[in-house]
């Protein structure tokens, strides 16, 4: 049967387009609990009632309030929202004048600013459960280009910190609530923070993707495309994009499957050395058969006779690891290889005299 | 009434170099007036539209230096369409075709051709100096004829500007007569460069004392170009990478050591870390240090750098110096007047990269303090008074939270109270910029106490239509107001339309002022160009007055709305 509570939906708000995207799941739910759902969309003219209503209305209903549990999981990967459970604990005490979560200017959250985050938190809320698979599409791209009006709605009942990462990019969908409702509310919203960015008290937790308003932060072009083109330049190594990270494969001649290692974890070369070493093990044991082998005729193997470590530097020549200082090094290699000895041979003259002068 | 011959009064008039004072002068009486314009050299045009090039000539025959601005200096941050204006060549036009002896022109975010570079060249025979500042439209083609055709060049100076790489040898086009270089700076250029004509060039320019490279000049070109330029007293390096271990390397370092007279480094603009120590040398001379554009440098890096410039007073750096990194210039560069953080990440994923308290700990260090700009994580009204108390010198002071509305990061109140103790305390406060989470009450301190306040830049503050009207009665030298995504309407914009003659411009976007609104003022100040920028809708939008206008642009105007504005400006 066609969920009566979706037409009650439509009349509110835009924002249930997201309801409707999947009816199906959502008449799941309906089927147990449909009268009290309805009672949960006619909730909105309580004001100051949050999220955290939803499960006194499925007090009865485990898998709503299940979905509830799980309705913030959906954010980005390591982000907790231990606030949430203080919510649940509210509920009982059915604390009804709840301020807003972002009391930026205790002064002017008026009744209106707080039945406007009812309205719209309850609404996502029940949305979000509904709409996972969407919800954490639209997070995994960090890269989230939404231009936002610079008027962010203060009415997402969001919290600072971690708990609503979820949430955190939910503003730009939000935004296309019509702008009717909120253009009385102009002048408050220039004084909220965007929901997306904690203040001070953030705890510091993966941060939303930040959404770009144009024209912000004031840096000229030109040197926003040089910043762009310096950190493209830093990535020509097979690397991760953005700072820590410097991941290289690292192929052992014999071994059935390569191996990546971050270069950034490193100090120095015998670090290096060592967990390569670690690494790759199990490939020299099986070479040699079921020999059992101790830590040190490992060493030998890696070190002395058997192995070389090599490197593909920018020009792509194999050169030996070791040569260049190790700030050099980590700026030119572009992948590892553990060479049998003898086939280094053929290795840059230079680095080979080297090698021999050492010895 | 003359009690001295003309010759006399100019010869005086000579020893006032200042262009206000000019402006005085010219006042006093028809004479004063006569003799003044005609000994004229420099003029200072902040708007192109004020004023027309046929009335500059006509009042300043003589003129030899041009300083011009196009568009509005938001432009710079991508609000302004990249044809709005500020086309240069009519003016080069119109002073070749009146045979004005033009020596020097200075270009501001302007639309410059390389038909307009090769007329300069060909016009003016004395030409010697041109720079150009975050223009764009021209190519190294346009930069060939400057180079060819302008015997006496002293000074190309390009600046951040955006330029078409061709594959034109430019440099190869200065004639080997030409040995009058002063200054070169060509850091902005991103194609290939001949090093070997670079290298000669350089041999045969004994008076060049400034030289910047672009980030294809190799260093052991760069070493080859200090061995013959040991004079040079400002240098941008190119590229700044290379196995310490080699020859070149170690030919760098003796011939460092020889650059007695450095005093300004900047450039950097691919840059290995381990290299650094290459330029210890020179730190201690150092009085500009310029690393805003050298991506990468870790935060300790830059500490043992600047740990040795002792006589630094401008510094440009990147926020990777971190808060700790600023205790380090605090604690060593006590002679500081100049200091700018540029974000490294801008949208980074919060980096905490600097906060208030690199800001309290320079502040606490470097007292002669005077110009600033500070890209931040998060800023506290606590530590903008300790500033305010410790700083009162400040000239230029611009703040920007990388989060346009971030209120106070401890208290969560706005930052009011902070800015206001600036403005309270730095009476010789110029420009001001303002970020984070501000009330209408920035605004009344502002109109209060910033009696010296000639530019400010609003964006994202105030409640209401008071905060602006603060500004406009209260500022009594404020000649630019700058002002982007605030709740300020028409009732502000016309309590009193005369404040806007006594200023250069004013921009507002995405604001509250309505088409009518502005239909209004420019039916009042028929001496304003009102203008409206409007890419979306063009035609159907200008019935309804009541509509709220996306940017307006509205300057004064000696000859009337201008006539090479594209179709989506409209000049009410």
């Amino acid at each position: 049967m066609s969920p009566p509570l979706l037409s009650v939906g439509e009349e509110e708000c835009q924002s249930n387009v997201t309801l409707l995207a999947s009816p199906s799941s959502l008449e799941s739910v309906c089927q147990n609990a449909e009268l009290k759902e309805r009672n949960y969309m006619g909730l909105r003219n309580r004001p100051s009632v949050n999220n955290s209503v939803v499960p006194a209305v499925f007090d009865g209903c485990k898998i709503a309030f299940n979905l509830k549990a799980t309705e913030l999981r959906l954010g980005l990967p390591g982000s907790q929202s231990p606030e949430r459970d203080a919510d649940f604990c509210a509920l009982s005490s059915a604390k009804l004048d709840e301020k807003p979560f972002f009391p930026l200017h205790p002064s002017n959250d008026g009744h209106y600013s707080s039945q406007k985050i009812v309205v719209s938190g309850n609404k996502r809320g029940f949305a979000d459960a509904m709409s996972g698979a969407s919800e954490a599409k639209f997070i995994a791209n960090p890269e989230a280009n939404i231009v936002l009006s610079p008027r962010p709605s203060p009415n997402l009942g969001l919290k600072n910190g971690s708990g609503l990462e979820s949430f955190g990019s939910r503003p730009a969908k939000v935004k296309e609530i019509p702008t009717a409702q909120e253009a009385p509310e102009k002048p408050y919203c220039t004084k909220e923070t965007r929901p997306n960015d904690g203040s001070g008290s953030n705890n510091g937790s993966a941060p939303a993707p930040k959404a770009q308003v144009v024209g912000w932060p004031p840096i000229r072009s030109f040197r926003k495309n040089s910043l762009a083109t310096t950190s493209k330049n830093a990535e020509e190594v097979d690397g991760k994009p953005g700072s820590g990270a410097l991941f290289v494969k690292v192929s052992m001649d014999g071994a059935p499957y390569l191996r990546k290692v971050d270069l950034k974890h490193y100090s120095a070369y015998q670090e290096l050395s060592s967990a390569l070493e670690k690494m790759f093990s199990c490939f020299t044991i099986g070479a040699l058969g079921r020999e059992m082998l101790s830590e040190s005729k490992l060493k030998d193997l890696l070190d002395g006779a058997e192995y070389v470590l090599t490197y593909k530097d920018k020009d792509g020549d194999w050169m030996l690891v070791g040569d260049v200082p190790w700030e050099m090094f980590l700026d030119t290699c572009k992948r590892l290889r553990i060479m049998k000895s003898c086939d280094a041979i053929g290795l840059a003259p230079r680095a080979v005299e080297k090698s021999k002068n050492k010895n | 009434m003359n009690y001295f011959p003309d010759e006399v009064m100019e010869h005086v008039f000579d020893f006032v170099t200042s262009n206000l004072d000019r402006n005085a002068i010219s006042l006093v009486c028809k004479s004063w007036y006569r003799i003044e314009r005609f000994s004229r050299r420099r003029v200072f045009i902040g708007n192109c539209y004020a004023i027309s090039p046929e009335r500059l000539i006509a009042r300043f025959p003589g003129v030899k230096s041009l300083t011009l601005k196009g568009k509005p200096h938001f432009a710079d941050f991508n609000l302004v369409p990249h044809d709005w204006g500020g086309f240069v060549y009519p003016w080069i036009e119109a002073l070749a075709r009146s045979r004005v002896n033009l020596e020097e022109l200075r270009l501001k975010r302007m639309l410059v051709t390389d038909d307009g570079l090769e007329l300069i060249s060909r016009s003016f025979v004395n030409f010697k100096s041109l720079v150009l500042v975050s223009c764009e439209g021209f190519t190294t083609d346009g930069l060939a004829a400057i180079a060819a055709n302008c015997r006496f060049l002293r000074e190309l100076d390009l600046q951040e500007n955006e330029v078409d790489d061709h594959r034109g040898q430019w440099l190869n086009c200065f004639p080997e007569s030409c040995t009058s270089l002063v200054s070169l700076n060509f850091a902005c250029l991103k194609g290939d460069i001949n090093s070997a004509a670079l290298e000669r060039l350089v041999a045969r320019s004994p008076n060049l004392k400034s030289l910047r490279l672009s980030r294809a000049v190799p260093l052991d070109t760069l070493q080859k170009i200090l061995v013959r330029a040991p004079q040079l007293v400002d240098l941008g390096v190119g590229s700044f990478s290379h196995d310490p271990d080699s020859e070149t390397y170690n030919k760098l370092l003796t011939t460092i050591e020889k650059c007695k007279s450095m005093r300004s480094l900047s450039g950097f603009l691919e840059v290995a870390a381990y290299c650094l120590p290459a330029i210890h040398p020179i730190c201690s001379s150092l009085t500009s240090l310029n690393l805003s554009y050298a991506p990468g440098i870790p935060g300790s890096e830059l500490t043992k750098l600047i740990r040795r410039c002792r006589k630094l007073q401008r510094l440009w750096i990147l926020d990777c110096i971190g808060d700790k990194g600023l205790g380090v210039v605090a604690s060593s560069c006590r002679e500081l007047q100049e200091l700018r953080v540029f974000p490294s990440d801008p949208y980074g994923v919060g980096n905490a990269a600097v906060t208030e308290e690199g800001l309290v700990a320079i502040s606490r260090g470097c007292p002669k303090l005077n110009s600033l700009l500070y890209f931040c994580q998060q800023m506290t009204n606590a530590a903008l008074k300790i500033v305010a108390q410790n700083c009162p010198n400040f000239i230029r002071f611009r703040l920007c939270t990388l989060d346009p509305v971030k209120p106070d990061s401890s208290t969560n109140q706005p930052l009011d109270e902070g800015f206001g103790a600036i403005v309270q305390s730095c009476k010789g406060l110029r420009r001001l910029s303002l970020s984070g989470l501000l009330t209408d009450q920035v605004f009344n301190y502002i109109g209060m106490f910033a009696e010296q306040l000639e530019m400010l830049s609003i964006a994202f503050a105030g409640n209401s239509d008071k905060g602006m009207l603060y500004v406009l009665n209260g500022c009594k030298k404020i000649r630019k107001l700058e002002i982007r995504d605030s709740p300020f309407g028409n009732i502000a914009l016309l309590r009193d339309v005369g404040k806007y003659e006594t200023m250069r411009s004013l921009w507002m976007s995405s604001c509250d002022v309505t088409l009518g609104g502005c239909k209004t003022l420019a039916k009042k100040m028929p001496r304003l160009n009102v203008e409206i920028i409007n890419e979306i809708d063009e035609m159907e939008a200008c019935n309804d007055d009541g509509q709220k206008v996306e940017k307006m642009y509205l300057y004064r105007t000696l000859v009337g709305p201008r006539k090479d504005a594209p179709n989506y400006v409209w000049t009410l």
